[in-house]
């Protein structure tokens, strides 16, 4: 028996070409380079006890918007080297990737952004966010919040650890059968995605459950559902969609794990197998995906919106009710992902009419946000600029697919760069563009100073061209004839649009850069950029109402709700309450490193499982339920925060509010 | 904050707080997320259920007094869980144990005819490797398979924990047994998903 499953020296990918030993090597010293200075500013104890241990939901929302952030860097790269391969490789050239490793990053690249940017990048907001919107002091579960976290990070370090050992996936990044199979694809690769989203699949799942029994039981007195923030009705949906789909995600890839090793036979094409069962089941999830990812930026423009618009938000019962509409009918479309199976004219008419049905609530939404902003008195920050450019994209991107949900267009258009470019246009421009909005509304929240507002439009306006300038030409493409996820091509004219795409992808770059110049700008400047008074953009909903950042306990007394918009309310009646307030014991929950342990254990399991290091699995599999066990025979899991030390907080933050005030009228 | 100034809290004071009924309700919806997985693992049985691949159906493998012996043993152990509730809510630890020993035994029971079952089939070169049927069959059975054992290895520590830690009857442990009794009567209503539509349909 080999100690270390089926690995040898010949996985070690770095070895393979320079590409990969230059991102090895650079990912290898930001690793060494963030321990050492850890390790330097004598920083261990202080992240263990308030940040690797913490069950405090800003903090956990914090951790996973730098998980989305860092990712977000890994998968551009990949973008921009798949660009640039497609911009050379043309006429006999072969270009710079060959196909084992051009496989590899556009699987990697889908993976990257949709698991692991896209969605801690949502979840770290509702984190952020959903908890103190409602006057909630934390989440129902918060060890489980915890938990879920460090499975999404076990799951990240799984596909990065892929780069340097062994190899990703070149399946694409929904692996479908029979490529995915053990006879197709032998090596590790399926094995790193397959594992890496189960552990993320999990996290998601109960992050599902945790918010929804949150939103459900946990609303300050007084908040019914129709004085909900949007923000917060469209998580509870989100909520909604994430119980009901993740479960089906979690089978599949288990079937496929069955399939690849231990010989069944789900999806091969023999003895029975059924590889079109795979495409309906990963659609039956990936469908509703589409909209776990969609829903929060619609909840985040729909804050955005009356904040800047200064104006109530037109039609809020529509808005609930489109909103609900969506996650319902996200249930009945997945077919339209595969028009081409070979269904009945009627089964996909179906289909097709449930999909541009689809497009009437949000219609309505996109209306509702115009009918803000009609007479409003618009203050055009970057979160507005970054709304705007979502309203004339995402339509765009909407119209595109109304025309794929033609049965007759699709069979066309299917597998081409159309389709691409299409649904890049409503993931950059819905759900990345409303991250980006939400993100530069929610930080002075969470760090208690605000983002540079000159770097943030830079890059809103790099973005927004760039996007333009790299996606319009795949439209044409598409048309052309050119279809996805291709490594070299033969046809001359498709050359210059490939070009021009690459620029784009450049302009993109562009924005990143001032993204992270942008940050890094914010954070040595943040005594300019304070957030004093808790409430930066005049808002209104109770999240402003609170310090920022706030106390970890959110509200010193907890807000009681009369209407929509209640902080809004609050400061119109000039109701600044400046009598003394009664403060009572706050029941607040420990801090516990269980969930980081079991998530570590996960991690090798994973890992164990890749590659076939039996007796690791076994004892990190142990591992899992006996940390577990353990932790659910310790009693002392919370505590009561003293009315006194509540008191000493408050005070201490109104003395700061007021001296800070003094200097800024002098 | 400073720890030292906070006051240690336990369970026992946890009435007084919103937390607990969530646990229920959380468990409840988690579930109703294992009743998608299942469901899903029911539409890929349903996908491979005639799929034999030459080798054997249904007909050919289940014995029904076999597999109605195994039902029967799940479906007391649900009852015999009942009454461990019903002594927890008077507060009898000594029959919520004897209640729960009987559960378990029945489980275990029910867990070791299914593994009897599985080698069998195995030994016999009726494995999952065998069709897409056999695939299918063994997956969903197995996985509630799993579940019960999952459920087992709950029960165990539940009992350990009251006992041999001596945490009593708390509110915190009647709220963890009525999570686990939501988690037994589910597994029973799978199985009699499973017995109708794998083995009573399949040897048709």
């Amino acid at each position: 028996m080999n100690l270390l499953g089926r690995m040898g020296w010949s996985d070690l990918a770095m070895l393979e070409s320079p590409v990969i030993m230059g991102a090895g090597l650079f990912m290898g010293l930001v690793v060494v380079a963030v321990l050492g200075v850890i390790t330097y500013m004598k920083a261990w104890k202080y992240l263990w006890t308030e940040w690797l241990t913490s069950v405090d939901h800003k903090k956990i929302g914090v951790m996973y918007i730098i998980v989305a952030l860092i990712m977000l860097l890994r998968g551009f790269s990949d973008a921009i080297l798949m660009r640039t391969q497609q911009a050379m490789a043309y006429g006999g050239h072969p270009g710079y990737l060959p196909p084992h490793h051009y496989d590899q990053i556009f699987t990697a690249h889908g993976t990257i952004m949709i698991f692991f940017m896209a969605m801690p990048f949502m979840i770290g907001l509702m984190n952020i966010a959903v908890p103190l919107q409602i006057g909630a002091r934390d989440v129902a579960f918060p060890f489980l919040n915890s938990f879920s976290f460090w499975m999404t990070a076990a799951g990240a370090v799984l596909v990065n650890l892929s780069l340097v050992l062994g190899e990703f996936g070149q399946t694409g990044w929904l692996a479908y059968p029979p490529l995915s199979e053990l006879k197709f694809s032998p090596g590790v690769g399926v094995d790193y995605y397959i594992w890496s989203l189960q552990l993320t699949g999990l996290g998601t799942l109960l992050t599902g459950v945790n918010f929804f029994v949150t939103i459900v039981k946990m609303r300050a007195p007084g908040m019914t559902w129709m004085r909900m923030p949007i923000f917060t009705w469209t998580i509870l949906c989100t909520a909604i969609l994430i119980m009901a789909a993740f479960p089906i995600l979690t089978v599949t890839f288990g079937m496929l794990s069955l399939d690849r090793y231990l010989g069944f036979h789900f999806f091969t094409n023999e003895l029975g197998g059924n590889q079109m069962m795979y495409v309906n089941l990963i659609w039956a999830w990936g469908h509703p995906e589409v909209y776990i990812l969609i829903l929060p930026a619609f909840g985040v423009f729909s804050e955005v919106v009356p904040t800047f618009a200064r104006k109530r938000l037109f039609g809020y019962n529509a808005m609930v009710y489109a909103t609900v509409c969506i996650t319902f009918l996200s249930f009945v479309v997945w077919l339209h992902h595969f028009f081409t199976m070979g269904s009945s004219a009627n089964v996909n008419a179906f289909f097709g009419i449930t999909t541009m049905i689809i497009s009437i609530p949000t219609g309505v939404k996109i209306f509702n946000w115009l009918f803000t902003m009609y007479r409003g008195r618009i203050q055009y920050t970057s979160m507005m600029l970054w709304t705007m450019g979502f309203m004339v994209t995402f339509v765009i991107g909407g119209m595109t697919g109304v025309m794929l949900a033609l049965p007759g267009n699709d069979w066309v258009l299917h597998n081409s760069l159309f389709l691409i470019a299409h649904f890049h246009n409503v993931i950059i421009g819905g759900v990345f563009f409303g991250y980006m909005a939400g993100y530069t509304y929610w930080f002075p929240k969470a760090t208690g100073f605000k983002l540079h507002e000159g770097w943030a439009k830079a890059s809103f306006w790099f973005w927004l061209t760039g996007f333009y300038v790299a996606f319009m030409p795949l439209y044409a493409l598409g048309f052309m004839g050119m279809t996805r996820r291709m490594n070299h091509y033969d046809n001359p004219a498709w050359t210059p649009f490939l070009e021009v795409a690459l620029v784009g992808a450049l302009l993109v770059l562009c924005g990143i850069s001032c993204q992270v110049i942008g940050l890094v700008v914010s954070i040595r400047n943040r005594h300019e950029n304070q957030d004093v008074t808790g409430d930066p953009w005049n808002g209104r909903t109770i999240e402003w109402s609170t310090s920022s950042p706030p106390p970890f306990y959110n509200f010193a007394v907890l807000p009681h709700i009369d209407s929509l918009d209640a902080f809004n309310e609050t400061k119109q009646r000039g109701h600044e309450a400046r009598e003394t307030p009664v403060y009572s014991d706050i029941h607040m929950p420990r801090n516990t490193p269980a969930g980081l342990f079991m998530s570590v254990a996960a991690g090798m399991l994973g890992f164990a499982l890749i590659w076939h290091i039996w007796w690791l699995a076994a004892i990190s599999l142990l591992a899992i339920p006996v940390i577990f066990i353990v932790r659910s025979c310790n009693d002392d899991i919370d505590y009561y925060v003293p009315a006194a030390e509540v008191a000493r907080i408050e005070a201490l933050h109104n003395a700061r509010v007021a001296k800070l005030e003094l200097t800024h009228v002098a | 904050m400073s720890p030292d100034s906070l006051v240690a809290h336990h369970g026992e004071f946890a009435e007084d707080h919103s937390h607990e009924p969530n646990n229920v309700f959380g468990f409840w919806l988690y579930l109703m997320t294992d009743c998608i997985l299942f469901a899903t693992l029911f539409a890929g049985f349903a996908v491979a259920r005639h799929q034999y691949a030459g080798d054997v159906s249904g007909k050919d493998i289940f014995d029904l007094k076999y597999v109605g012996v195994e039902t029967a043993l799940l479906l007391i152990s649900s009852s015999t869980y009942g009454f461990a509730m019903i002594n927890a809510y008077q507060h009898r630890l000594g029959a919520v144990v004897a209640w729960l020993g009987v559960t378990f035994l029945l489980g275990l029971g029910f867990v070791g005819m299914e593994i009897n079952e599985f080698h069998h089939l195995v030994a016999e070169g009726h494995g999952p490797d065998r069709s897409a049927f056999l695939s299918a069959f063994f997956t969903l059975v197995a996985t509630h398979g799993l579940h019960v054992t999952c459920g087992l290895i709950w029960m165990a520590t539940l009992i350990a924990q009251m006992t041999i830690l001596k945490k009593g009857l708390t509110t915190v442990y009647i709220n963890r047994l009525m999570c686990l009794s939501l988690f037994w009567h589910f597994l029973d209503i799978v199985w009699i998903c499973v017995f109708t539509l794998v083995y009573l349909l399949g040897v048709q």
